[in-house]
């Protein structure tokens, strides 16, 4: 199951240790703005991007954003570094390098950025990155579907997201977080309902809640260290950031609470059990970081300070124990070639390191004092209890914490210091660039537990504050709080659990049993995608024919129908027919145009038909000369003359028309065509008989010398007024020539391949 | 194409119609014309060279190959109205610089943006329309 290893294999490259480096800088950079952001001064930086759409570059650093940017530039250090070494020697590191570094950056301006244009930009672009981190192992086909649900889920929502976001910049006058953050709730506002609606399927989709999880654990068909770093602090926890993000403006209806709560506390308990029924470690983990989004969520459904600081201590603690954990099993991974909880076990003694550091985080994740993990458990239990649906959110969490509780024992205590496993490979130490992270995450998630004051003074405090849109009073972050009630539950929690791990082995057989009677959503997502490609081959067999004719008589329809109801419901006036003032020469041009038309209709030959239209449009160039545009004139001669030439070619080569076969059309095709040129002539005529604006002619007669210093208007206005469009233009020419060259010499070639020969 | 006459008389045309393509081209600014007409001549110059003396002929007589040129007067257009950019103007804000004065009345002639980018339509268009054609003409 071991991605790629080599353990002899160079692993000191450019894009590895300078990825790991740069980002390591980045972290050091915005440790700087610890002090300033905890003694309450968010900084802002603004680029203007598209003034005019009120959509700019705007960063802004609060005691959120750089929690998670302290988080994402800490473990993505430590992560890329990690990579240099597990993926030594594989053909495609580089790219892998490349991917992850891309992927860190998006989420670095995903949690920074404080307009939401530019918020949903780096939204979209970790969803873009993280689909190929996912499918990073692209030949083979189960990392691909899993690549490309993940993509489809999280961009799905990503759009819900953009109508959401699009409708709070109208309804309040600017794109900005901190302003809307700052300028009140939302709630009871116009338009709100909707808002929460498409905020929520984005940030659920992307954090994987109840029922969009599936794409989670499927999404661990990445290499470890992706994992590591996409189910920590990442990727899955941006829809966490969003909902704490927004919190201030969006939170405290009734709406949000149940909706929160409710879905929150349904993915906790799920996917601990979840957790529990699997045997692949990552997997395991893979559900216990559905299990922290869930409980996210629900805390963030609440607006009270033990709520907040709930859901920020545990974000904090989760992220620490969450990548080291992966990390180290990674290690296992790499060193006995295998995850399953059933093989592993006995591993502390060649693996002494790994196991202290496995043993820190799973102690993390326990919530046993002193590790962060037990002042995030109490609070939590605190926040609980203060929160509206409380008698629903406690026996969920207290459910959640003890399976939890379970899961750490199974992941990280029992591969090591369980009875010896039978393993594949003779077990040995990680090397350092794979041991650092999950030493330096688990030392950090004890010292913060030994230091709660610190650690809440610089960060959980700050990000609370910015959650919560005001000032932290503080003081809830304590490792002991005094014999309460949520001791008293965290005491619960500890035997209930050490009860679960001691019959995890019968349980997981029961869940097993369970959970193949349940609905399998994943399955349903391929049911689901193979109806929709069913039903789009469907419509484009109906729509797309194939026949020209068709789309051609189509396209007439439509506009014939459009123009005759435009007609006869608007009140446009009477026509005026004036002849007066056309002599012969008028009068000469119309009849060869006529003349021509009447040829093209009667004749069986295409080459005749094809010169009677050149006729007709030799004809109208000559009315563009008699009303003095040479320009469109010259123009028009040209393009009539290639047009010529190009058919003439195209028709050498085909057979004669064949007056029986286009009869059985020629009713209905002649119906359509005289109202189309009936209908068009009127619309014609009419907007003839309007007076006509000379404000633009006038402009441009006047600005062509002076500011373009041309005397021919229409070149002008090509070439210099509205060069733009002329671009646009001439990329279209491109685009179509290259189009039919593609055809005609994929014709061709198919032809060959065919063995076809003439 | 068999005919004697044609044959003979294309190659006097070509490179007439060549030529007063470029003259469309280059006059553009001030009289009828212009890179968008001026390269429709220049594609029927070729084309007439084709049918006389087929589109393998023609292709050589153009030295490089038709998708090429007309990339290249993509980019070309693409460079002018970038230019303006690098100036501190807006997009596609036509650059001017008179060489022997200081203003239009006074230059003996100009160097602008303005005629570069029709040179880069000029391109497209003769490009475009005799990819088309000699893909046309090769499709037997």
């Amino acid at each position: 199951m071991a991605d790629h290893s080599d353990p002899n294999a160079p692993w000191k490259s450019v894009s590895g240790i300078g990825t790991s480096a740069i980002t390591a800088l980045l972290f050091v950079f915005f440790l700087q703005y610890l002090p300033g952001i905890a003694a309450g001064d968010p900084v802002r930086w603004v680029i203007p991007w598209i003034p005019s759409l009120d959509v700019n570059l705007t960063f802004w650093i609060d005691g959120l954003s750089l929690m998670f940017a302290l988080l994402i530039t800490g473990i993505g250090a430590m992560v890329m570094l990690y990579a240099a070494k597990y993926l030594a020697g594989h053909p495609q590191y580089d790219r892998f390098a490349l991917y992850l570094f891309s992927f860190m950056l998006s989420m670095l301006g995903l949690v920074l950025a404080d307009n939401l244009i530019a918020l949903f930009v780096f939204w979209e672009l970790t969803t873009f990155t993280s689909y190929l981190l996912i499918g990073f192992s692209h030949t083979d086909p189960k990392s691909r579907r899993n690549a490309l649900q993940a993509l489809l889920l999280t961009a799905a929502g990503g759009l819900a997201l953009l109508a959401g976001f699009i409708m709070i910049g109208i309804t309040q006058g600017t794109f900005e977080m901190s302003q809307i953050n700052a300028s009140g709730s939302l709630v009871g506002q116009e338009y709100y309902t909707l808002i929460l609606f498409f905020v929520l399927a984005g940030a659920f989709t992307k954090s994987a809640q109840v029922p969009f999880h599936f794409w989670l654990p499927n999404a661990m068909a990445a290499p470890t260290p992706v994992s590591a770093y996409l189910h920590s602090a990442t990727m899955v926890k941006a829809g966490v950031y969003l909902l704490a993000r927004t919190h201030p403006a969006l939170s405290g209806s009734d709406l949000w609470i149940w909706i929160l709560s409710i879905f929150g506390a349904v993915t906790a308990v799920f996917a601990s059990f979840m957790a529990l029924r699997q045997t692949d470690l990552k997997q395991t983990l893979a559900y216990t970081t559905l299990m922290a989004l869930g409980t996210l969520v629900m805390f963030l459904a609440g607006s009270t300070g033990y709520a907040i600081t709930a859901a920020m201590t545990f974000l904090l603690v989760h992220s620490l124990y969450k990548a080291g954990l992966f990390l180290t099993i990674g290690i296992i991974d790499h060193s006995t070639g295998t995850r399953d909880a059933n093989l592993l076990g006995g591993l502390a003694k060649a693996m002494p390191i790994t196991g202290a550091a496995a043993a820190l985080a799973g102690l993390a994740m326990a919530g046993i004092p002193p590790f962060l993990g037990f002042i995030a458990k109490e609070v939590a239990y605190a926040g609980a209890l203060e929160m509206r649906l409380m008698i629903f959110v406690v026996p969920m969490a207290l459910v959640a914490f003890a399976l939890m509780f379970a899961v750490a024992g199974i992941v990280a205590y029992k591969p090591f210091y369980g009875p010896q496993g039978k393993l594949p490979h003779t077990p040995h130490e990680g090397p350092w660039p794979m041991l650092l992270g999950p030493v330096v995450l688990g030392v950090l998630g004890l010292l913060f537990g030994l230091l709660p004051g610190l650690s809440a003074y610089y960060l959980i405090e700050p990000a609370v504050a910015a959650v919560m849109g005001a000032p932290d009073t503080g003081g809830r972050v304590k490792l002991w709080a005094g014999f309460n009630l949520p001791l008293l539950l965290s005491l619960v929690t500890f035997a209930l659990g050490f009860v679960i791990y001691l019959k995890h082995q019968a349980l997981r057989d029961r869940l097993a049993r369970i959970e193949a009677r349940g609905p399998d959503l994943d399955a349903g997502w391929d049911v689901f995608l193979e109806k929709f490609m069913a039903l789009a081959k469907g419509q484009t067999k109906l729509i797309q024919t194939g026949v020209l004719r068709q789309y051609m008589f189509a396209t007439f329809s439509v506009f014939a129908a459009t123009v005759l109801v435009t007609l006869l419901t608007r009140n446009v006036g009477g026509l005026t027919l004036g002849f007066a003032g056309l002599g012969f020469m008028e009068w000469g041009v119309a009849a060869l145009i006529v003349a021509g038309t009447v040829l093209v209709l009667l004749t069986s030959s295409r080459i005749v038909a094809l010169v009677a239209l050149g006729v007709v449009g030799i004809g109208v160039a000559l009315i563009f000369i008699m009303y003095s545009a040479p320009d469109v004139a010259i123009t028009q001669l040209l393009v009539e003359l290639l047009v010529v030439v190009l058919l003439a070619l195209a028709f050498l080569k085909m057979p004669n028309l064949d007056p029986s076969g286009t009869q059985k059309h020629s009713f209905a095709n002649a119906a359509l065509a005289t109202t189309v040129g009936v209908l068009t002539t009127i619309v014609l005529l009419l907007v003839v008989d309007q007076p006509f604006d000379r404000r633009l002619t006038e402009f441009f007669e006047a600005a062509s010398w002076t500011e373009a210093f041309g005397r021919n208007i229409v070149n002008v206005i090509l070439v210099d007024f509205r060069t733009l469009d002329t671009f646009g233009e001439i990329a279209v020419v491109i685009i179509a020539a290259l189009g039919a060259f593609v055809l005609l010499k994929g014709a061709a070639k198919a032809r060959a391949a065919k063995g076809e020969k003439e | 194409m068999n005919s004697i006459i044609f044959t003979a008389a294309a190659r006097l045309l070509v490179a007439l119609l060549f030529v007063f393509s470029l003259f469309m081209l280059l006059r553009g600014h001030h009289l009828p014309g212009g890179g968008f007409i001026g390269g429709l001549i220049g594609a029927v110059a070729f084309i007439v060279y084709s049918l006389a003396a087929g589109p393998a002929e023609a292709r050589l007589a153009l030295r490089i190959s038709p998708e090429v040129i007309a990339m290249v007067g993509l980019g070309i257009a693409l460079l002018a109205g970038l230019f303006s950019f690098f100036m501190g103007d807006p997009f596609f804000t036509g650059q001017w610089y008179w060489v022997g004065g200081d203003s239009y009345e006074t230059s003996v002639f100009s160097i602008n943006t303005v005629l570069v980018f029709d040179i880069g339509v000029y391109l497209v268009v003769l490009g475009g329309i005799l990819s088309l054609t000699y893909a046309f003409e090769e499709e037997t």
